[in-house]
């Protein structure tokens, strides 16, 4: 027993020694070879930091395209989803409300055509992504916001979406921050 | 096939195949023959010296057993003294708080047993110091616990008769130094380079493009998350775990994440048949297991892809499927595949929040942890699915009416009893604490705990009933997901969690341990015509029949309160 102890206390010390402190400094010598050093890549516009590359912002300006619904308001010194179970009288009573603000926000779009996650919150409450649907249902609002043709908004989004890994894996996806910035960049 | 679904397709094979091949190589570690990794050699020397390990030395069950214990009780004590003065140690770089003595108890525990519930968010609950030196140390060494059980047992197997199991401490340092540390190398940086970070920079303030301010923190992860998936760990650096976009950034991300939380246990399977030399035994269990685990992922990745029928009626578009607590990056298909793999691995880390997951999905989440070895976790799920062989065995030996053997050894009536005994045990300690904390929401809802049991549910009705009983089975099969609606950061929880954990960790490596040694030290019966094959395709299916009728009677009733009932009154 006591040979065990022993045995147990030393090894573990080793073990920490490797374990907690070797390997995440080896991990992080050379992660600073990867954007952003390690420290999360970041988007500047104009030299100015806008948003780290792949944490979801906040827009609520009709300007903007708009992400989704977060449960933690995109602030990520949190995370975390809503936990609403899909049968809940509550949860369905606020996915109704937002629908109807998006209708508000939106005139001339039909309910039938808002895409899902749209009105529904994300896992992490920081979903940096849109569907490709997603944002050109809301090329309308934007186009009469900023005096801009629609064409000229659909060609963005097009040029924005990121397709499936090599063409065949996983969903398309747009990054609502690196949207917007090409966004403000149009004139 | 849509691109979702050839993602999930293509992402499964890929992990059989590279399982596979690992499983050779596992083989060939423990069984002492070259591998491309005796550079470590020196290194594994220095560290038996400094410990002061005979290596040469074998350890009967009862020897490597108690070693075992004696390191894990060694951790617990280590882990809760950490946690709670977290504060007033260094490396805390966003200035967070000591974990109050329950919450810390049940951390602790958590991660010695390889569980990992979390009632705490990483962002403000932990320190970067205790992040590394307690989480991923103890993700490492609770793994590393796991594999040095099952080959132990491996060895026991290998012989016809035998005291022997290996040495534990050998056995336990190569399965970090020739498998998890390796490995977790290559996931590191694969994650790092496609933007997990790995800076120990602390929480960052900026201004958004729209002008708001906001906080984003961040720390060393990308280690810790590639451990936290090879060893079966599954607890996150951050409070949505792999939902967040800096744990699990890209498709390819979630790729490497579900492909590494697969890859050992599958490989220890194929271990299982090289090392043994039973590979017709080991094709078997793999049959057998993969079949069960599509019986359970393609009802949930449909319900996914379906939607809710709830929001459907709303009439709003559900092009790609149900989207409430999941990811745009990765789609309803590949969370749905997710969902299931973390729960029948007993990984337990999430790309989606099961609490929004369809009833179906619930369901089959539910089940994949109640069964808990289709797969299983880092080890366990062998010796998990070593327990129903044993009561196959038995009850197969009773309808030919001979007496049960395996691997050329009689099994009487103690192994049988042991075997009960684990497998009575998940049910007792699910039921009995559901039924007490349903109590407790029923009977007691204002007493003064930090969550007041009238709080603890997130959700009304049937689903706050699977949220209560999703925890307990969680504890139990020391999976550690959670649906995370429910209130569980009270002295209720963590104590009843605490205490699940530690008893369904322990007893179910301790019962076949003893098993597999008991039956070792039996005389070898050469297979004669009566002898009841287990390495058959028939043993196979019976097996399955007998892992389906166990668990349909310990867990129907209790099932049919939760997701069954919330299925069918969603309309």
């Amino acid at each position: 027993m006591k040979k065990n102890l022993l045995i147990s206390i030393k090894l573990t010390a080793v073990f920490i020694i490797l374990l907690a402190v070797i390997y995440p400094l080896f991990i992080a010598a050379v992660g600073k070879a990867t954007p952003g050093g390690g420290n999360g890549e970041k988007l500047s516009v104009n030299g100015k930091v806008a948003g780290y590359a792949n944490v979801g912002q906040k827009f609520t300006d009709d300007k903007y395209f708009r992400g989704r619904p977060s449960n933690v308001d995109y602030n990520a010194a949190g995370s975390g989803g809503s936990n609403k179970g899909p049968s809940n009288p509550d949860y369905l009573k606020t996915v109704q409300e937002r629908i109807d603000s998006f209708l508000v926000h939106n005139p001339g779009i039909t309910k039938s055509a808002i895409p899902v996650e749209l009105v529904t919150a994300s896992g992490s409450g920081l979903d940096p992504d849109i569907s490709p649907a997603a944002a050109s249902i809301q090329v309308k609002r934007i186009a009469a916001a900023r005096n801009l043709s629609a064409d000229q908004l659909h060609t963005l989004v097009a040029n924005h979406t990121q397709k499936p890994l090599l063409g065949l894996l996983g969903p398309s996806k747009i990054n609502v921050l690196k949207l917007n910035i090409a966004l403000d960049k149009l004139k | 096939m849509n691109t979702e679904l050839t993602g999930v397709v293509i992402t499964f094979l890929l992990t059989i195949l590279l399982a596979y091949s690992l499983g050779k190589y596992v083989a060939k570690v423990f069984g002492g023959q070259k591998t491309v990794t005796d550079f470590m050699n020196p290194l594994e020397k220095l560290i038996f010296r400094i410990s002061g390990i005979d290596a040469t030395k074998n350890m009967d069950w009862k020897q490597f057993l108690k070693s075992m214990l004696t390191i894990n009780m060694l951790w617990l004590v280590y882990a809760f003294f950490m946690l709670l003065f977290q504060n007033k140690l260094p490396l805390n770089p966003d200035g967070n708080p000591a974990q109050t003595p329950d919450l810390a108890f049940n951390t602790a525990i958590s991660f010695v047993v390889n569980c990992n519930l979390q009632h705490y968010s990483g962002e403000s609950g932990m320190t970067y110091l205790t992040q590394l030196f307690v989480v991923t140390f103890l993700q490492f060494v609770s793994a590393a616990t796991g594999i040095a059980a099952v080959i132990g047992v491996f060895n026991a197997w290998k012989e016809k008769t035998t005291n022997n199991f290996g040495n534990f401490w050998v056995i336990f340092t190569k399965s970090i130094t020739r498998l998890l540390l390796p490995l977790s190398i290559v996931v590191a940086i694969l994650l790092a380079f496609n933007g997990v970070p790995s800076g120990y920079q602390g929480k960052d303030t900026i201004t958004t493009l729209q002008g708001d301010t906001m906080q984003v923190s961040r720390g060393p992860a990308a280690g810790m998350v590639a451990i936290k998936h090879l060893g079966t760990n599954g607890g996150g650096w951050f409070g949505a775990n792999s939902a967040h976009p800096l744990e699990n950034p890209n498709y390819f991300t979630n790729m490497v994440e579900i492909t590494a939380q697969v890859i050992i246990p599958v490989a220890l399977i194929f271990a299982l048949g090289f090392y043994t030399k039973r590979k017709k035994l080991a094709n078997v269990i793999f049959g057998v297991m993969t079949a069960g685990i599509l019986c359970l992922l393609v009802p949930a990745v449909i319900a996914e892809l379906s939607g809710n029928p709830a929001i459907e009626k709303l009439g709003v578009m559900q092009p790609t499927g149900a989207m409430e607590g999941k990811e745009v990056r990765f789609g309803p298909a590949a969370s749905a595949y997710w969902s299931i793999i973390t729960t029948v691995i007993s990984t337990g880390s999430v790309n989606s929040m099961h609490d929004s997951s369809m009833p179906v999905s619930g369901l089959m989440q539910l089940l994949g942890m109640m069964i808990n070895s289709f797969y299983g976790g880092c080890g366990v799920g062998i010796l998990n699915y070593f327990i129903y062989i044993i009561i196959a065995v038995f009850i197969g030996g009773l309808m030919v009416g001979r007496t049960p053997e395996f691997m050329g050894h009689k099994v009487e009536a103690r192994e049988v009893k042991i075997a009960a005994v684990v497998t009575l045990l998940s049910a007792f300690l699910i039921k009995g604490f559901t039924a007490l904390a349903a109590f407790m929401v029923a009977n007691h809802p204002e007493t003064a705990w930090a969550v007041q049991p009238g709080a603890w549910l997130n959700n009304p009705s049937y689903h706050g009933f699977s949220e209560m009983l999703y925890e307990y089975t969680s504890a139990n099969a020391n999976n550690g997901s959670g649906f995370e609606g429910l209130g569980d950061n009270n002295i209720f929880w963590n104590v009843t969690t605490g205490f699940v954990l530690l008893l369904a960790r322990f007893l179910p490596i301790i019962g076949p341990i003893a098993i597999a040694g008991l039956l070792a030290n039996k005389k070898f019966i050469p297979e004669s015509p009566g002898t009841l094959r287990t390495d058959s395709l028939t043993f196979g299916v019976m097996t399955f029949g007998v892992i389906i009728i166990i668990n349909a009677l310990s867990f129907f009733p209790a099932l049919t309160l939760g997701p069954i009932a919330e299925f069918f009154s969603l309309k």
